[in-house]
């Protein structure tokens, strides 16, 4: 299949690929997908004081669709709260990367991985906050 | 744009200059019907047929007779195993193919359970071979034509013919053998083998796309219900003015690959090594998919663990291969047939088949290899499955939320 010029770019140049400290309690993890689909996205934020996003990175086991969205999610969530975070849509992820619909999957994919980091983070913060 | 190495020979082949040289006179020039009795431009085209089938046949030991032709591989294995079924249905309605066959085997066979008759799919063994003891316990008083391929299109896999048309004779079962793949690449008797029938395409070696043949033997006589019906071409069999330029260039094919068959597979077994090595011994975590032994000399296929393929294809876009993962394909199934071999989802989902043929050349093993290693390296450190392996975390023990 071509692939847009945007996929490309972020395939080609991924950014913030990497891992932050899991154990870290400003660090929230979401492992999302099998590798028996043919995707696993690994997406983990820092969250500041202010409760503002502060760096994000990815690894992502999946085709180019799948790796150009979890690039694209981790520039957008930076400096984001946690609830404009939680109103990315999918649908804005395949609009940005125009992706075919048999990929549109992997765009759900990376909103339910910035989902499943942020509860992460927010079942951490209540550990942290029990006295 | 500067096109891609080719190694996708599996796909089709480029056609081979010698056989363009051959051809081109048939468009223009000698453009007669071949069927056209009564001048001069019928009767060298009539010539040029059957030198055409003489060559065809020669390449899998048949007899110039028994040589039906058809538009390729697809419609030969129509012909054969629709053509068999229904002429035959009275004597039973059994059909045993293994799952690991070509589409245009195993879609004919759904349509002809539609019809009332029974399909047996055969499993194969991890390795991709049948299991002979297996096929014969498969057989029925009912089963009237066993259908096995020559080589896959995907991992290559050789199976025994000889052994399998042994049996078949002494079941008094007809074998069909699609060889699109191995036609060319490995030695075909269809005496020795005992093939009732046997599937060839033009594009796989060399010659042109939209030709092909199929073989039906004369003794003990194998019969068939045509499919298309009109002026009675080719015995009745199958209707339609033979493509005379088509012909002379699939006969001029089978020729160059009956010549140079031996030579050729040794230049192939020692260019295949190479990539092997090249990419395994600076890269673990690599499987061979399908035996390595019993294999056409021009294709590997590949799993690269914790890569998936379609995002491989993307890092060594500078190669032509194609992948058995379900992020490539329409359907979103990895391949059915690395799943037949007991190949797990995952794996079959970091596959790459790499085919190489007549054109490929040491520098671009090379070339590939370098790249693949360099690819594999940059998309293991954004894997996250690469990242726990490193850790020491067993993937296998892990609950994932897979989404289907
Ligand atoms: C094993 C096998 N059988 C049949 C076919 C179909 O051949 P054709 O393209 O000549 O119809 C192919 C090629 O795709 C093949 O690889
Ligand atoms: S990861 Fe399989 S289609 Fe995107």
């Amino acid at each position: 299949m071509a692939y847009n010029d945007k996929v490309l770019d972020h395939y080609e140049n991924p950014r913030n690929v990497g891992s932050l400290d899991k154990n870290d309690p400003q660090v929230g993890t979401g492992m999302v997908g099998a590798p028996a689909c043919g995707d696993v996205m690994k997406l983990q934020i820092r969250v500041d004081e202010q409760g503002v996003i502060s760096d994000a990175k990815f690894k992502t086991f999946g085709c180019g669709s799948a790796i150009a969205s979890s690039s694209l999610v981790t520039e957008w969530l930076k400096g984001k709260s946690l609830d404009e975070a939680l109103s990315i849509k999918n649908q804005q992820i395949a609009d940005e990367l125009a992706l075919p619909p048999v990929k549109i999957h992997c765009s759900v994919l990376a909103e339910d991985a910035i989902k499943t980091a942020i509860s992460d983070y927010r079942s951490k913060q209540k550990g942290v906050d029990a006295p | 744009m500067k096109k891609p190495i080719y190694m996708d020979y599996q796909a089709t082949t480029p056609m081979d200059p010698r056989v363009l040289e051959e051809m081109l006179p048939w468009f223009v020039e000698k453009f007669g019907n071949p069927a056209s009795r009564s001048h001069a431009y019928g009767w060298e085209a009539e010539q040029a047929v059957e030198k055409a089938r003489e060559q065809v046949a020669a390449l899998i030991h048949a007899d110039p007779r028994e040589i039906v032709f058809t538009s390729g591989a697809t419609e030969s294995n129509n012909l054969a195993i629709q053509g068999v079924a229904r002429f035959y249905q009275d004597k039973g309605r059994h059909i045993i193919t293994p799952v690991t066959e070509h589409k245009a085997v195993l879609d004919t066979c759904r349509h002809l359970e539609a019809e009332g008759f029974s399909v047996t799919y055969l499993p194969v063994q991890t390795d991709g071979l049948i299991d002979l003891t297996a096929l014969e316990a498969a057989m029925t008083p009912e089963t009237i034509l066993v259908s096995v391929m020559a080589g896959n299109n995907e991992i290559g896999v050789v199976q025994p013919l000889q052994a399998i048309g042994q049996l078949c004779r002494q079941k008094k079962v007809m074998f069909h053998c699609d060889a699109a793949q191995g036609a060319g690449k490995i030695a075909i008797d269809v005496e020795s083998m005992q093939i009732d029938l046997l599937s060839l395409s033009g594009h796989k070696l060399y010659g042109p796309k939209g030709i092909g043949a199929l073989y039906v033997r004369r003794r003990p006589r194998v019969r068939l219900k045509p499919i298309q019906h009109g002026g009675g071409h080719e015995r009745g069999m199958r209707s339609g003015t033979l493509p005379t330029p088509l012909l002379v260039a699939f006969g001029k094919a089978c020729a160059i690959a009956a010549d140079e068959m031996v030579a050729e597979n040794q230049r192939l077994l020692a260019l295949r090594q190479r990539l092997l090595d090249g990419i395994c011994s600076r890269l673990t975590h690599v499987n061979v998919n399908g035996s390595l032994v019993h294999r056409l000399a021009g294709n590997l296929n590949l799993s690269f663990g914790f890569v998936e393929g379609e995002s491989m294809m993307m890092a060594i876009k500078d190669v032509a291969v194609s992948s058995g993962s379900a992020c490539t394909s329409a359907s979103l199934e990895p391949s059915y047939v690395l799943r037949a071999l007991g190949v797990s989802e995952e794996q079959a989902h970091t596959s790459i088949r790499f085919g190489l043929g007549r054109f490929t050349t040491e520098e671009e093993v090379d070339f590939t290899a370098n790249l693949v290693v360099e690819a594999v390296n940059r998309l293991r450190e954004m894997s996250p499955l690469w990242e726990m392996v490193q850790e020491g975390i067993d993937i296998a023990s892990i609950q994932w939320s897979g989404h289907h």
